[in-house]
């Protein structure tokens, strides 16, 4: 066990290498720099800048000198928020974003989860279709469109809490993007769950649990939803990696300082080594939590064997 | 029905009267099963027979509120004199599992596959009898070994996947077991395994029978297994009992023709001898397959030989029948005759060398060599229609045929398998089983083909039908001297069909002969065994088509 864990981190080096290639040298494809601003700076200026962030140098130098950085932990500064380190961009906006997160994932897992079973176990009645409906519109509805709803209701008609900002990470600030964020998610897991649990109800050791005249409660848990929740966690590994690394839309609307609005705005802004990061960070989530799917599916089925 | 319980003489434990069982579908309801009584006592055997459809599932799984959601059961299921349909669920799990238990047909999929055996044989225990988990546990230790497990202290700990189907049926039987029940309902329990594993199942449920003195109710569409082990039978068709009475009583005097037809199922006749004459059709000579068991990163694979060595001949007009057990590598014997697995040794189709031939030289011989598979219904494309399926091959070996002229072929051989040639704009769904493999076979018929492979073709029919294609095969093969290689673990189609019968068991020929040698005068100890397992009636001795 701590043996594959071990081989699959190992393994997962040149898949950063290959992504931090590739992410280099695009960006760098795309036309501009950082500093072709709208207002063009002095051919001195520029030259200047060029030379202190290196830009002067050819490609596969600089391509070098950021690997090289990179060896020791330095994700070099951000070339539009100066003053700045891309570290400590993300030292304090990741917590913020995994906080935010993580509590809309726990949200979406629990709450996802309780709703499919509950519309599984009540197939085509009435109690279904409002589940299937809600989570229909869970995944229709933009979060542009329910979070400016949300903070609207909430924060301005009925004044019960913020509309937006970040408090310093009090409780009330986080509701509304905690929820914002967990409402799509919650309409997913709820899909994913009644589905296979419908599946599971339906197949024959369940027939046979049924039959041996077990209680309800071990049938539907510990026989069917076991079963059922195996594509819900290859769904939650993916999700939960997008979801921690902070969404542009939420951090945007509501003003929330985590990291999410940083991919987009550094991609327009060609900050070079924040793009960097950022794709970094992203890479390294995606490959843990693909990591820990792989041990909860060898954990719930026995029939799985890692290696 | 009074009579019945008259014969036996004591009060039945379980007493079905009157039972409907109603489904909602699409289509309004359908009535599976209308106004059944069925009735078992302490230490008897009630067989419910029937073909696919008749309703005696659905009769035993609506006693004991197992339908599906869709599903409504009226009459009543009285067990000790209580009604237990429509039972709340608290009151009818204090019965079910404990009181009454179940067998299945599906070995491979009526165990958790998530929980260890040991798990699954303690929940009924701890639930119904009271038990503690480590006294559940070494009573279900002692019920793996009261069902002969092998190895009952390794395989206790094991997970589904890591038992065979008879195995995992011993495990379902010994959950049965558990809480010393009155009533056994085995539901085609041995439909899904191989014969020898069938027997053995049958002995030990015959065996604890005896000595537990449980009333067993069979369902099966076997009536070999029927004659058996059944004291009584009953004989459903359409939802209804047609015919009910002692066994020896409806075998001899069946009062019903669907009973007699049935009881006439049995594929009847041997192959009248082809002439030595004839030209060879297909010469394989030490034919061997392995396949390489991939067993990690930079390990050398292990070699896992599926065929070793096989010889056979079979010349024009004949059939060989290729007879064995699950994993006996008869089916991928049958692939590397074909040229559809790469083999050791050498294949001659009509003289010419064929062995590892690539594309090219395949192509032309293709049309010649088809296949017919078991599964008749995942080997018809569900988007195509009956007369495309059937006209497929003409695509590829005659493309100058004009679609009028398919057309025109697959009406002619849609005839020739018995099949109504306006039903070839339907698609494969709206057949029965039997159907399908009708136009699986008339597929490989518009080709004209020499020789032609079938791989377990009547497995997946009820017996009626099997006989229906075994005589449609048969009429095929007289009428364009084809040749054919008919694989199957079903020893009396075998019997009926093949001219010389090979036995393969783990890769290898255990023994080959002419049919009637091998059959009446085994001389391996396995074949011996498989023969006594099939319980096969006496050779008629009368030669069909001769």
């Amino acid at each position: 066990m701590l043996g594959y864990v071990l081989r699959r981190l190992f393994t997962a080096i040149p898949t950063l290498f290959f992504i931090v290639t590739g992410a280099f040298f695009l960006i760098r494809v795309a036309p501009g720099g950082p500093f072709n601003l709208e207002r063009p700076l002095e051919a001195k200026v520029m030259e200047n800048l060029n030379k202190i962030y290196h830009l002067d140098k050819p490609l596969w130098e600089q391509y070098l000198y950021y690997l090289g950085n990179l060896m020791r932990g330095d994700f070099g500064p951000s070339f539009v928020y100066r003053d700045f380190s891309v570290s400590e961009l993300f030292a304090s906006g990741l917590p913020v974003s995994v906080q935010i997160g993580a509590s809309a994932l726990v949200l979406a897992l629990v709450f996802g989860t309780l709703l499919g079973v509950a519309a599984a176990l009540r197939q085509n009645q009435p109690a279904d279709y409002g589940v299937v409906g809600l989570a229909t519109l869970g995944i229709t509805i933009p979060t542009f469109v329910i979070a400016p709803l949300l903070s609207l209701v909430f924060g301005v008609w009925l004044g019960w809490l913020p509309a937006g900002g970040w408090g310093d990470g009090a409780f009330a600030n986080k509701v509304l993007p905690v929820v914002t964020l967990a409402l799509p998610q919650i309409a997913v897991v709820t899909r994913l769950t009644r589905g296979a649990m419908i599946e599971a109800m339906r197949s024959h050791h369940i027939r046979t649990a049924r039959a041996y005249g077990l209680k309800p409660w071990t049938v539907v848990v510990v026989h069917a939803l076991r079963s059922a929740i195996l594509p819900v966690v290859s769904y939650a590994g993916p999700a939960a990696a997008a979801l921690l690394t902070g969404s542009v839309v939420v951090e945007t609307i509501f003003g929330i300082p985590g990291i999410g609005r940083y991919f987009v705005q550094a991609a327009l802004n060609r900050d070079y080594t924040l793009v960097m990061g950022t794709v970094i960070v992203i890479a390294i989530f995606i490959i843990i939590f693909n990591l820990v799917v792989d041990l909860l599916y060898a954990l719930i089925d026995p029939r799985v064997r890692l290696g | 029905m009074t009579a019945m319980t008259d014969a036996v003489g004591v009060e039945p434990v379980l007493d079905i009267q009157n039972l409907r069982v109603t489904f909602q579908t699409n289509d309004g309801p359908v009535a599976a099963v209308r106004g059944v009584d069925i009735s078992v006592s302490k230490g008897e055997t009630v067989a419910i027979v029937g073909e696919s459809g008749s309703g005696k599932s659905q009769t035993m799984m609506a006693a004991m509120g197992l339908l599906s959601d869709n599903g409504r059961a009226e009459g009543r299921v009285l067990y000790r004199g209580e009604d237990i349909l429509g039972l709340p669920l608290k009151r009818l799990n204090t019965v079910r599992g404990a009181r009454i238990t179940m067998i299945f047909q599906e070995p491979m999929t009526s165990l958790d596959p998530l929980y260890s055996i040991e798990r699954q044989l303690c929940e009924p225990m701890i639930e119904h009898g009271g038990l503690g988990r480590k006294a559940a546990a070494a009573r279900a230790l002692d019920l793996l070994k009261l069902v002969g497990i092998p190895a009952p202290e390794d395989k206790i700990k094991a997970y589904p996947y890591e038992l065979s189907g008879g195995q995992r049926q011993r495990v379902m039987i010994a959950m049965a077991l558990a809480n010393d029940p009155d009533v056994l309902i085995a539901d085609e329990p041995t439909t899904a395994l191989d014969v020898t594993t069938q027997a053995q199942i049958l002995e030990l449920l015959a065996d604890l029978q005896k000595r537990i003195g449980i009333a067993v109710v069979f369902i099966t569409h076997d009536l070999g297994i029927v004659r058996r082990i059944a004291d009584r039978v009953v004989v459903m068709k359409d939802g209804e009992v047609v015919e009910a009475g002692q066994t020896a009583k409806i075998f001899d005097h069946p009062a019903h023709p669907y009973t007699r037809m049935l009881l006439d199922a049995e594929p009847e006749g041997e192959k009248p001898p082809v002439g030595e004459d004839k030209p060879i059709v297909i010469d394989g000579q030490k034919v061997g397959v392995s396949f390489a068991i991939p067993r990690g990163f930079m390990k050398q694979p292990v070699l896992f030989h599926a065929v070793e060595d096989v010889s056979l001949v079979v010349r024009e007009g004949q059939t060989l029948g290729i007879v064995g057990e699950s994993g006996s590598g008869k089916s991928t014997l049958g692939r590397a005759l074909l040229q559809l697995l790469p083999h050791s040794g050498r294949v001659h189709f009509d003289g010419q060398d064929i062995s590892n031939a690539g594309k090219q030289v395949m192509r032309p011989l293709r049309r010649q060599m088809q296949l017919v598979f078991q599964d008749p219904f995942g080997s018809l494309s569900p988007r195509m229609t009956v007369g495309q399926v059937v006209t497929e091959g003409l695509l590829v070996h005659e493309p100058g045929l004009s679609a009028g002229e398919r057309d025109r072929r697959a009406c002619q051989v849609l005839e020739e398998v018995s099949l109504d040639p306006a039903m070839r704009n339907r698609y494969p769904h709206e057949f029965s089983g039997g159907q399908r493999q009708r136009i699986a076979i008339a597929r490989t018929m518009v080709l004209k083909p020499r020789l032609v492979v079938l791989d377990e073709p009547t497995s997946a029919l009820d017996r009626t039908v099997q006989k229906q294609i075994v005589e449609l095969l048969r009429g095929l093969q007289a009428e364009h001297r084809l040749t054919y290689v008919f694989i199957s673990h079903d020893l009396a189609v075998v019997r009926a069909l093949a001219d010389t019968v090979v036995v393969m068991k783990t890769g290898k020929v255990v023994e080959a002969g002419p049919t009637a040698a091998i059959f009446e005068a085994p001389r391996d100890p396995y074949t011996r065994d498989l023969i006594a397992a099939a319980a096969l009636e006496p050779m008629h001795g009368r030669v069909v088509g001769a």
